[in-house]
């Protein structure tokens, strides 16, 4: 038998498996961490059941009555669980989300499994999303619209509903004329101050130049308060509607519709509806803008930033990219100097990127950025207009953090070219630009879509620079909108990796929030992955071709 | 030859017509064009990477610069060179400096011309003089001024700010908090002669020393009555003996609770006056060696540590350290050697802790203490000088020689507090009770002495990498070795991208996943952890084992090269095993919660997110670079050797350990390099899955604060051009370099090995 064991190891055997063992483990590593932000991520938008229960924290102490959805559970040891009235070696404890944090303070609640009794399920557990406080758990008991008060009816709960559309449409008014009309309204008065400023600082302020600014400004200043009068309106309305709930423990409370974002009972959902309001969330997701300080709603800001950011990068990497990599590869002298440079832009790859961050921040923020507001936009001035991290400065640093991947790939393409098209072109009399323009960069074209798309890939996980030349939490308007010049490129931004990192990491309510950040992160996954894929695609597909062409 | 005339015709009208030249010359000039237009934008692309390493070179480099001064007046003394100059001040900015002389006269005057602004006399008696002045803090321009009659004035030069018609105007005063009324503090007729003072607007310290070996101590307490606006003044007064009547100087702290008198004899008396009736002699200390003396003792700003100059022009810095016994005993710090002369002045730094001294022989040295570097040495006179102060920032400073000459300069020093030693080596901080390493770039307080030691930054830097090397390396090279030898090609297929997929994906979300899940996680299951670590690798080699006794008709289905496959459930269930063991180990042996075992048993501090987090977190981040550049080595390894080797009757294996392996092992060597590369570079990860203390410990169950984020923290709230801010940079140029270097050595090595191959 040892002799045996002996010569098993002898021969390798049990090597070669230690060494697939590590593939394997990594793999299992990968497809477990894809899986886990997946389930997780995707599982929030689910409509949970709303249990209610009796909760006694130790058996002798008096009861309390719960409400909420399970979000989490474990089985912990008696110590880690503070050593709890109920016997056992391990405690199974569930984590709760109760809601109602203006009723009761805090909206998670670890409860023992032992403690809960008398757990149902009841249909008319509702839940409500809010535009504060958080969610709220509980039972309709009336309403009261414009002045009319309705008590517990059969149709009552649809009469809700009809009150939330109603009031989400206004709602939705308000923030359109808020958001848009007086915001760019507001915009537009910026200008016109910058513009007075601006002659003030050319010494060309003229009584009818400034007559003619101040007549602009009566026309906005007429207009919003048109505006602020219908919003007036709109408000007194939204204001006239409220409903009354009472919660578990039978505590009333009196909402405002204004606050309701929508209202469901999953508990009565079918699986159908379940199914429906799965996607309604999940578009919401996609579509909407945060509420709650990030911790709920949608992320569409972040993504649209993100795209946004990455599209400038790449009209700025791709040019710059694909030259370098045609001087380099095309019209360099092929020496000691030209390798020195192939071995460093290899290396600047892998350059840390918080290095471009500080790179970014200190050369086109403060001394480019601080350069052109002297010279173009004195009279913003002391406020910054390019002088302060923004789209721009963004883009400009990411384009440069990725431009060597752009070089590599476009290299890689024009190398693989092979000699005897340039050979036939240059022999058919085309000059050497002819050559370059006609055959070899259309030949190359996917190796630079490969190398672009690799650099976008790269540039749309890339967080630490960005934190330092222009990402911000919460960015109060888009980079794009209708006001001229309708790019603004010295905005801040907000973007999916920071989301992640900010609302992770940096918000007030981290368990709330957790959930949106696996979904969050799961869409950049997912986003980077299909880019990746393409990529590869892309270049496989390309090798074959070249292959042909030079077997033929 | 007609037909040929013809061709050649037809030729030329093609060839050469008008037309057809102009359009070579076009197609021409756009081929040059377009070469001058690549290579210019080629070179400027290449430059434009370049300049990173040059622009981050350009930021640093002002913080190691000496300092620069420029000589911008000389006058003769304004208010008199005939009269004694008590006090020289400037304003905060340096337009208006005041003298005071020993006629009792104030005398504003502008620093760049000596011309007097206006002139206030402190009203004295004829036959009264002053005998000693004190200022107390200066940032609070506070003047106290020892009269012969034993009565001390106290009063406040000001200086108001307008700017009428938009320039600026400075309007100097004299204020007096404490009544206009000099107070008595010594027995009439006994005149102070040492005399320092230390006021707030609640309370004032005054010690005096008159002729004899006795030293006052009187403490006044204001307070404004309730009822009306009256205001009290409680005394509280006590007697300092000393041991000697040779005074040279006298001191009280800011903070008004520290006395240090200064002797001929080259001792120094530290005295506690917290509690002002019973003062406490705490030490007695020979502060210089025989047969010299000290000429100076001045607070550096805080009022923590004093500076000594002594007769051989040496300045040395001393601060009460507290021992294990919570006494405090003053300790000689750091010493400046560079001045010969004797010292006759030292004007402290308002805000920094640096300090400039001046000597007999007319030289001047800037120094900071906590850098321990001398910025600047000059021989800026040829005589003596006897005072020196500075203005509030520390741009400027008023010199007076012993020929009654003022001199004004201007001096330019940003980066005192930057030296090798303060950014990589230990340094003893004030109030600490030794020299250590510390990053602790700010604080709330404005005479904050700030910590710039990348040390630990540093050592966390590559702490993570350690760690994440020890998870990657093992995983990464064997799987590469099995991936580029053992495995089928289809499963290759399927296998290599996946693994590399991982290379591109966000290290935000590993960040992420390891503090928010991991880090639980693994506080959770602790002991789970390490018997995975043993369990999962038992495991594969038991399944392999078991594998050998599955029938054969059922091994043979399974074709070679896709053990990986058959491994994956083994694996997970070895994971599940180790976790499900996890909790009844924990509470078999560690009773329940081994964190807190580990800190009551064991004395070691765990923290949740620590260096394993970061380590499988950063590890995970790292095994596809590692496993993609090795794997390829490996798999370009030329088939004649490893043909040659099995036909000789090795093993697979045998070819594998002795003849694949040590070909390809300068591409392996490389693929570690760059993972370490990318590792040390490595931000988010760090960021999120640590604790960002900056702590020097090896232990795997500590958080760290690496280099990346450090920046990434604190880069956005930094202001520009500031030390902090260059300190940041030169963080991300060691980075730069770091990863420059290990990048160079793993491209080299490629290289190399590439020509290797192709020659064999």
């Amino acid at each position: 038998m040892n002799l045996r064991i002996k010569n098993w190891f002898d021969s390798g055997t049990p090597f070669v498996w230690l060494n697939a063992g590590a593939v394997s483990i990594s793999v299992v590593m990968v497809v477990g961490l894809i899986a886990l932000i997946a389930v997780r991520g995707l599982g929030h938008f689910w409509p949970a059941d709303i249990h209610v229960f009796d909760y006694y924290a130790s058996p002798t102490d008096e009861s309390v009555r719960l409400m909420g959805e399970v979000v989490d559970e474990e089985s912990v040891s008696r110590s880690r669980a503070g050593n709890p009235a109920y016997a056992g070696e391990t405690i199974k404890r569930n984590l709760i989300k109760t809601g109602n944090r203006d009723v009761s303070g805090l909206d998670f609640r670890w409860v023992l499994d032992a403690g809960i009794k008398n757990d149902n399920l009841p249909k008319d557990a509702m839940v409500v999303e809010r535009h504060e406080w958080g969610n709220f758990y509980g039972f309709l008991t009336s309403l009261e619209i414009d002045g009319k008060k309705f008590q517990a009816t059969d149709s009552l709960w649809d009469k809700f509903q009809e009150t939330i559309t109603k009031n989400t449409e206004i709602f939705d008014e308000i923030r359109h004329i808020e958001k848009d009309l007086i915001g760019g309204i507001n915009y537009k008065m910026e200008r016109l101050r910058l513009k007075q400023r601006g002659l003030e600082l050319k010494e060309e302020n003229t009584p009818d130049k400034i007559k003619g600014l101040d007549d602009e400004r009566e026309v906005l200043q007429t207009e919003y308060n048109s505006y602020t009068n219908k919003l007036e309106e709109l408000y007194t309305v939204l204001n006239n509607s409220s409903f009354t709930a009472k919660t578990a423990d039978e505590k009333e409370i009196k909402v405002g519709f204004s606050k309701v974002v929508r209202a469901y009972q999953p508990n009565a959902m079918n699986l159908f509806a379940k199914v429906g309001f799965y996607f309604e969330k999940l578009w919401e997701f996609l579509s909407a803008d945060p509420r709650e300080a990030n911790t709920e709603g949608g992320i569409f800001p972040a993504i649209f930033g993100t795209v946004l950011m990455v599209m400038i990068m790449a009209v700025l990497v791709t040019p710059f990219g694909v030259i370098a990599a045609v001087y380099l590869r095309e019209y360099a002298n092929q020496g000691p100097i030209t390798r020195l440079i192939r071995i460093a832009v290899n290396n600047l790859a892998g350059v840390p990127s918080v290095v471009y961050g500080v790179f970014g921040l200190g050369f086109f923020v403060y001394f480019l950025g601080g350069s052109i507001d002297q010279l173009l936009f004195p009279e913003a001035l002391p406020a910054p207009t390019f002088g302060t991290p923004g789209l721009l400065w963004a883009s400009l640093t990411l384009a440069i953090l990725t431009v060597p991947v752009v070089i590599v790939a476009t290299e890689e393409g024009l190398s693989r070219v092979p000699r005897a098209i340039r050979e036939g072109s240059l022999a058919l009399g085309a000059t050497k630009a002819e050559t370059m323009w006609r055959t070899v960069l259309p030949m190359t074209a996917s190796a630079m879509i490969t190398g672009l798309i690799l650099a976008v890939a790269r540039a749309a996980g890339e967080v630490a620079p960005l934190m330092l030349v222009g990402v911000v939490k919460l960015a109060p308007s888009l980079g794009v909108d209708g006001n001229a010049p309708f790019l603004h490129l010295d905005r801040k931004f907000m973007h999916l990796g920071f989301h992640i990192y900010d609302v992770g990491f940096q918000s007030p309510n981290v368990e709330a929030a957790r959930p949106l950040v696996y979904a969050t992160a799961l869409l950049l996954v997912v986003l980077i992955i299909i880019l990746n894929l393409t990529a590869i695609r892309i270049r496989n597909s390309l090798r074959e071709k070249y292959r042909a062409a030079e077997s033929s | 030859m007609n037909s040929i005339d013809t061709v050649a015709d037809v030729l030329d009208h093609d060839f050469n017509s008008t037309s057809a030249r102009n359009y070579r010359k076009w197609r021409h000039i756009k081929d040059v064009a377009t070469r001058y237009l690549m290579a210019l934008g080629g070179v400027s692309v290449i430059l434009a990477i370049v300049l990173i390493a040059f622009y981050l070179l350009y930021v640093v480099i002002p913080m190691f610069k000496s300092a620069e001064i420029e000589q911008i007046a000389t006058y003769s003394t304004p208010g008199g060179s005939e009269t004694e100059t008590l006090y020289v001040a400037m304003e905060e900015q340096r337009e208006v400096g005041v003298r005071i002389n020993n006629l009792g006269q104030v005398v504003f005057f502008n620093t760049v011309d000596g011309v007097i602004r206006s002139t206030v006399d402190l009203g004295l008696a004829d036959d009264v003089s002053i005998t000693a002045v004190s200022s107390g803090d200066q940032t609070e321009r506070m003047i106290g001024l020892g009269l012969s009659d034993g009565r001390v004035m106290f009063f406040q030069h000001n200086y108001a700010v307008s700017f009428p018609d938009d320039v600026r105007l400075i309007t100097p005063s004299i204020l007096y908090p404490f009544g206009s009324e000099p107070i008595q503090v010594n027995e009439v007729g006994d005149n102070v002669t040492h005399l320092s003072v230390q006021y707030d607007s609640e309370e004032a310290t005054i010690v005096a020393h008159g002729a004899d070996s006795t030293v006052k101590l009187l403490n006044l307490i204001k307070e404004e009555s309730m009822l009306s606006d009256e205001i009290e003044i409680t005394r509280e007064e006590s007697l300092i003996t000393l041991d000697t009547d040779d005074v040279i100087a006298l001191r009280i702290d800011i903070e008004q609770r520290e006395m240090y008198v200064a002797d001929g004899l080259g001792n120094i008396y530290y005295y506690d006056i917290s509690n002002k009736s019973e003062p406490r002699l705490v030490q007695k200390v020979k502060a210089v060696d025989d047969g010299i003396k000290i000429t100076v003792i001045e607070f550096l700003a805080g009022g923590i540590s004093i500076l000594v100059g002594d007769t051989s022009g040496q300045i040395a810095q001393w601060f009460p350290v507290r021992d294990d016994d919570n006494n405090y005993t003053l300790q000689k710090i750091r010493t400046f050697n560079k001045q010969e002369a004797p010292i006759t002045a030292i004007a402290p730094e308002y805000s920094r802790k640096g300090f400039v001294a001046v000597d007999e022989s007319g030289e001047m040295g800037i120094y900071h203490t906590t850098a321990h570097r001398t910025v600047l040495l000059e021989q800026i006179n040829d005589y003596a000088l006897n005072s020196i102060t500075l203005a509030p920032r520390a741009n400027a400073a008023l010199l007076q020689n012993d020929k009654g000459m003022l001199q004004f300069w201007h001096l330019r020093n940003e980066h005192p507090e930057i030296s090798w030693q303060s950014i990589w080596g230990k340094v003893w901080y004030e109030s600490r009770d030794k020299p250590e390493y510390i990053w602790q770039s700010s604080s709330a307080s404005s005479d904050f002495e700030p910590k710039f030691s990348l040390t630990p930054l540093a050592y966390g830097t590559f702490k993570a990498a350690f760690y994440a090397m020890m998870f990657a390396i093992p995983l990464a090279i064997l799987g590469a070795m099995f991936t580029a030898y053992f495995m089928a090609p289809k499963m290759r297929q399927v296998v290599k991208p996946t693994i590399e997929i991982m290379e591109a994906l966000p290290t935000v979300i590993l960040g992420f996943l390891a503090g928010l899940w991991l880090a639980p996680f693994v506080e959770q299951h602790l002991p789970g952890m390490f018997i995975m670590l043993c369990f999962v690798p038992l495991s594969i080699l038991l399944a392999a084992a078991g594998w050998e006794f599955v029938p054969e008709n059922i091994r043979h289905k399974v074709p070679e090269g896709w053990e990986a496959a058959l491994l994956i459930p083994v694996i997970i269930i070895a994971v599940a095993i180790s976790i499900q063991l996890s909790a009844p180990i924990e509470n078999i042996f560690f009773g329940g919660n081994t964190p807190l075992w580990l800190s009551t048993e064991m004395g070691i501090t765990y923290d949740q997110r620590n260096s394993m987090v970061v380590g499988f977190a950063m590890g995970f981040a790292v095994i596809p670079t590692i496993f993609s550049i090795s794997e390829d080595a490996i798999y370009s390894v030329p088939k004649q050797l490893t043909t040659g080797s099995l036909a000789l009757g090795a093993t697979s294996w045998q070819t594998m350990v002795r003849v694949i392996i040590l070909t390809a092992s300068p591409g392996i060597f490389s693929a570690v390099m760059i993972g370490l590369g990318r590792a040390v570079g490595e931000t988010m990860i760090v960021v999120m899955a640590t604790g960002n203390t900056a702590i020097m410990d090896m232990s795997i169950f500590e958080g760290f604060r690496a280099l990346s984020a450090n920046i990434a923290v604190e880069m956005p709230e930094t202001e520009v051009d500031s030390t902090h801010y260059r300190i940041l940079f030169l963080g991300a140029l060691v980075l730069f370099a770091v990863t420059f270097f290990f990048n160079t050595i793993a491209e080299v090595v490629r290289q190399r090995l590439r020509t290797k191959y192709s020659s064999l």
